[in-house]
């Protein structure tokens, strides 16, 4: 297992193909929202295994805390109050909010920066934040809004699927912690199959709309949710059918060689109208003229 | 800098070489991504147990260097042990963020006292610290302990202390912990631990 993360299946803004010989496993974390008690330890493990300490914040009225992800909370608890027919009929659903490491990951289509974002053969995308150069197109590109721009530092962060354990055959950090075992990890193949396991168990306890969030619209993820209510994911801030940004494909996909076929265009023109026309002379009797003005 | 003449050209040849091959497209390129260095590859690990709650789960304390005498090692990571049968590697936020309260710039590294009628508290060695306690516990039994009751039955009961033990206790040292403080007579004997 150790060799898988070091193949790279994409990089960002790199046309040279990536080696793609090897067949190696593909990995996911599958995150049960029906058994997170939202106790935030995986929050807690992220930033120590991650050396990383947010800032203390303030209290929104909510159990949300930090109250959103930021360049050093790399993953967050969102609490949802939901409101069933009557009044006294209340749920409270959690859920563990970060990358979702999409196998068509719109963050990596959108960087210019070669190698700041990169796609590992297990399925992990990467940031490398030595290659970043802080203009924040991943997040436009990030259909779940996930990473974050640093105030230290200018350059994206967000949760990289502790990439560094993964590579050395260990789970992510917030998986190992959870204690009721909402968060499991393994082959994609694995967790997909405990993933159906889990939903058949909801569905026979009355859960009939329990399923699986994996959407297509981004290739499938390597974060995976057992939902509830998988019939209406926004309810817990979900996106019901996340795709790629139109405006990265266009700009990335087709208004890229466009471009670049215009700028080469411009250049040969320039030539062509240099070797015909050569030099822009001024005549003589323009020259002449000009002097006068001036002189008056 | 001191260069003589056939220096200075050497120099600008091998300057002006490297760069105007960088242009053509020769530049080394920059070193593949790979993925950070795991850090914990030669890490001491040393097992423990979660100082917080009676659930009292095992940790591993990983901390830097091999124990070489001139190095001095410091905890650099606190993990669960997947090894230990009551948390099998998970732990709770608390425990998840252990690391923190070790190094906490407020963590108490020392005995402290405060006598009676003072407000601040005065550190003291561990052996003035156990002094002081068994002689004030033994002040304090022979004051207060109680050998028999009305009825004349013996009862041998200290009712004045009360004791607090460590939940981190295994139950070996819950059985000894529970031995030594029945035995001067300590009914009030509490713990996390479920001695």
């Amino acid at each position: 297992m150790a060799l898988q993360s070091l193949d790279i299946k994409q990089r960002s803004a790199t046309t040279t193909p990536s080696p793609s010989e090897r067949q190696t496993v593909e990995v996911a974390k599958l995150i049960d929202t029906t058994r997170c008690i939202g106790c935030k330890a995986c929050q807690v493990a992220c930033m120590e295994w991650n050396d990383v300490r947010d800032e203390i914040g303030s209290v929104d009225g909510t159990y949300n805390n930090p109250t959103d992800l930021t360049s050093s909370s790399w993953t967050v608890m969102r609490f949802y109050e939901k409101e069933n027919n009557s009044p006294f009929d209340l749920e409270w659903l959690i859920r563990k909010d970060g990358c979702m490491h999409c196998a068509d990951p719109g963050c990596l289509k959108a960087c210019p920066a070669p190698g700041a974002i990169v796609q590992y053969a297990n399925g992990i995308v990467d940031f490398h934040q030595e290659n970043c150069i802080g203009c924040g197109y991943c997040i436009t590109g990030c259909p779940f809004n996930v990473p974050r721009i640093s105030k230290k530092d200018s350059k994206a962060y967000k949760c990289t699927l502790c990439s560094d354990r993964v590579a050395v055959g260990m789970e992510p950090a917030c998986v190992k912690t959870c204690p009721t075992g909402a968060i499991m990890f393994g082959s994609k193949e694995q967790m997909t199959e405990q993933a159906e396991h889990r939903i058949g168990e909801l569905k026979g306890r009355g859960h009939g709309k329990a399923g699986l969030y994996d959407p297509a619209g981004v290739g499938g993820t390597h974060v995976m949710y057992v939902l509830k209510d998988a019939d209406d994911p926004t309810q817990i801030g979900l996106p019901a059918s996340p795709t790629i940004s139109a405006l990265v494909s266009v700009w990335k996909g087709f208004a890229k060689p466009l471009a670049t076929l215009a700028m080469a265009g411009v250049a040969l023109g320039s030539l062509f109208h240099y070797v015909t026309k050569g030099p822009n002379e001024v005549s003589k009797e323009i020259e002449d003229e000009i002097e006068k003005e001036d002189a008056q | 800098m001191n260069m003589n003449r056939r220096q200075f050209f050497k120099v600008c040849s091998a300057g002006l070489g490297g760069s105007s091959i960088a242009l053509m497209g020769f530049s080394p390129t920059a070193a593949l991504a790979e993925v950070r260095t795991f850090k914990l590859a030669r890490a001491t690990e040393t097992r423990n147990t979660c100082p917080y709650c009676s659930v009292a789960c095992g940790v591993i304390l990983y901390s830097m260097g091999d124990k070489a005498k001139n190095a001095k090692s410091r905890i650099i990571h606190i993990e669960g042990d997947p090894d230990n049968p009551v948390n099998r590697g998970s732990l709770c936020p608390k425990g998840a963020g252990l690391l923190d309260m070790v190094h906490s710039p407020k963590r108490l590294m020392h005995p402290e006292v405060r006598e009676a009628g003072s407000s601040e508290w005065k550190r003291l060695s561990w052996d003035d610290a156990l002094n002081r306690i068994a002689k004030l516990m033994k002040e304090d039994r022979d004051a207060n302990f109680i050998a028999k009751n009305e009825a004349g039955g013996t009862v041998n009961r200290w009712m004045t202390m009360g004791l607090l033990a460590s939940s981190a206790s295994n139950n070996e040292g819950g059985y000894l912990t529970h031995k030594v403080f029945r035995n001067l007579g300590i009914l009030s004997l509490d713990t996390q631990a479920r001695i």
